[in-house]
């Protein structure tokens, strides 16, 4: 670009232009918002996390973990509650998770991609009902007439998991070469075994992202809870045919105690959510950078 | 599609095999005005030749001519994409290859493919060469099969201490002699390679073209490259394509000259060809 003046001064890179000074402001008045917002967002997380583990850390006891809730003042745990999570949640994964795979490799796999991008919008939108309103559709359809029942609780939880374990799980298959199905079809391996044999072991690790995710998403959902699996014992069962209670039901319960020694356990019994969910939520970055170095061969 | 027989006579001056070893005196693909096209778009005009048994049969030509677009018809590997069209006659031992009742899947057992990146599996070396026989039902005597199937792939001394390490540990020169020890593995009639040394350096390259010399003698192998000198130094015949541009402005692939690859280098009968082996194009 050559303007008039002397060399000096076009090439003089020491001066300033006109209207730099106020740019320069606007950058840095830019970079302080985005700092003071990421700040927040982590004090968020901080204040949360802080104020479960000073109001419920005093709670925890070995016994809190081996007993039921109590039925009256005396002390207890959340045994029964935690028992109920788990099969409900174990019960919820068994029911969501071999279909949401096969969703997915039926996306990725045999639908062209017009018929794989509705399902994806489909999926999608049934990941945005809210658990309140899957809640009260099975409690419509299943709970009125014949009870509530922890298979039903795990049956609505399985929706809210559905959706999100098929994503996943199809966004991974997604990103699985082309050359690595090419090669093993060329060795006239059909098509569902190179997907079995191929595409899902390389998958593996993305898939258990996904569903470490969701499982613990679903582990802490209320609402849909409290319609199909609220009225229960306080005692450790495992008949699932009954309603059984669940961590985030008690939770609740607990809050709404006017017994002191009641809403502290609320607490405590929320630090064991919060601890578990952050606990999965750490396994999920394990899985996945194990699946990146599967991948790449490190 | 029709079925009809071979006609020799059209082989014309293909029709005496050149080698003088007996390879060549068969024909494996007898390919009549062939076409392909993706979602209407032709990628290959009105190719015709034939390919001859245990010789090596080379295409090149430059981008976009649809030499990787014909290697594929070969295994049916276009069937895989949507909207992938072929038209015209491909027969394969006198059958046709795209008749009724042709599985794709059995046509990929017997004609096998290397490709142009290497991509073994996130697997052992051993499991990459053992999966094919295991899915086909080659269970017997599978150690030896994958022993065997690494020695003729000149690999077998680099990894046999390491068959339970990963595959993608190798360099890719090493990847992609275990992807033709892995095609070897499940006993293919033809061995399609389509660009298999583009992404190696010169001294895997080299070993490539070695490994491609012994297999002839067992396989009969259709290769594409990019690499005039490759073509010249590996094959048997050399089918040159180039791009035709139509009068709407779109263009494809278009066989201009299929012969004895010697011929093809030195004394190219249309001018095309001979523009393009002494590099005034392409």
């Amino acid at each position: 670009m050559a303007t008039a003046g002397s060399a000096d001064e076009r090439y003089d890179i020491t001066r300033r232009s006109s209207g730099l000074g106020r740019r320069r402001l606007t950058e840095q008045a830019f970079a302080a918002l985005g700092v003071a917002s990421a700040v927040v967002a982590v004090g968020i997380l901080g204040l949360v996390l802080g104020t479960v583990l000073y109001k419920g850390f005093s709670q925890l006891s070995l016994s809190f973990f081996t007993k039921p809730r109590p039925l009256f003042g005396e002390s207890g745990g959340i045994a029964d509650a935690l028992v109920g999570s788990a099969l409900i949640v174990g019960m919820c994964m068994a029911m969501a998770i071999p279909f949401a795979v096969l969703v997915a490799v039926y996306m990725s796999e045999y639908a062209g991609p017009r018929f794989s991008r509705i399902l994806r919008v489909v999926l999608d939108i049934l990941n945005g009902v809210p658990a309140i309103v899957v809640g009260i559709f099975v409690f419509g359809l299943l709970v009125v007439g014949r009870g509530q029942s922890a298979i039903f609780g795990a049956l609505s939880l399985a929706v809210l998991m559905l959706p999100m374990v098929a994503r996943a799980t199809q966004e991974v298959l997604e990103v699985i070469p082309r050359s690595l199905r090419e090669a093993s079809l060329a060795l006239g391996v059909t098509r569902w075994r190179t997907t079995v044999s191929i595409v899902l072991p390389s998958a593996i690790g993305g898939i258990l992202t996904g569903v470490v995710i969701a499982v613990a998403r679903v582990a802490g959902e209320t609402a849909p809870l409290l319609f199909t699996s609220s009225i229960a014992a306080n005692q450790i069962s495992g008949d699932v045919t009954n309603a059984l209670p669940t961590l985030p039901v008690a939770i609740f319960a607990f809050s709404e105690s006017p017994d002191p020694g009641e809403q502290a356990a609320g607490w405590a019994a929320a630090l064991v959510l919060i601890g578990f969910v952050l606990v999965m939520n750490i396994l999920a970055k394990v899985f996945a950078a194990n699946r990146r170095k599967r991948l790449e061969g490190a | 599609m029709t079925t009809p027989e071979i006609d020799r006579t059209r082989l014309g001056a293909l029709a005496e095999p050149a080698s003088g070893d007996g390879r060549g005196d068969d024909v494996v693909f007898d390919v009549r005005d062939l076409s392909v096209s993706y979602s209407g778009n032709v990628a290959l005009k009105d190719a015709t030749l034939q390919v001859r048994e245990n010789y090596v049969t080379a295409f090149i030509g430059p981008s976009g001519c649809g030499k990787s677009t014909f290697i594929r018809v070969f295994n049916r590997m276009n069937d895989l994409i949507d909207g992938a069209r072929v038209e015209g006659t491909v027969l394969y031992h006198d059958r046709d290859l795209y008749g009724d009742g042709v599985d794709p899947v059995e046509v990929r057992r017997r004609i096998g493919m290397v490709f142009q990146k290497p991509n073994p599996f996130p697997k052992s070396i051993y499991d990459n060469i053992a999966f094919g026989p295991r899915v086909l039902g080659m269970k017997k005597g599978l150690d030896e099969r994958v022993e065997r199937a690494l020695q003729s792939a000149a690999l077998w001394d680099e990894v046999k201490d390491r068959l339970k390490e990963n595959a993608l540990g190798l360099s890719g020169g090493q990847q992609q002699r275990l992807c033709i020890a892995r095609a070897i593995a499940v006993e293919p009639d033809v061995i399609l390679m389509d660009e298999p040394a583009s992404a190696l350096d010169p001294i895997s390259t080299s070993r490539i073209e070695d490994l491609i010399h012994d297999l002839k003698r067992s396989y009969t192998i259709v290769i594409v490259t990019h690499n005039m000198q490759q073509a010249a130094r590996v094959a048997d015949m050399t089918a040159f394509f180039s791009v035709e541009v139509r009068d709407d402005g779109g263009r494809h692939g278009v066989l201009v000259e299929y012969d004895r690859t010697t011929k093809i280098f030195t004394n190219p009968s249309d001018r095309r060809t001979e523009d393009y082996v002494t590099g005034r194009f392409g």
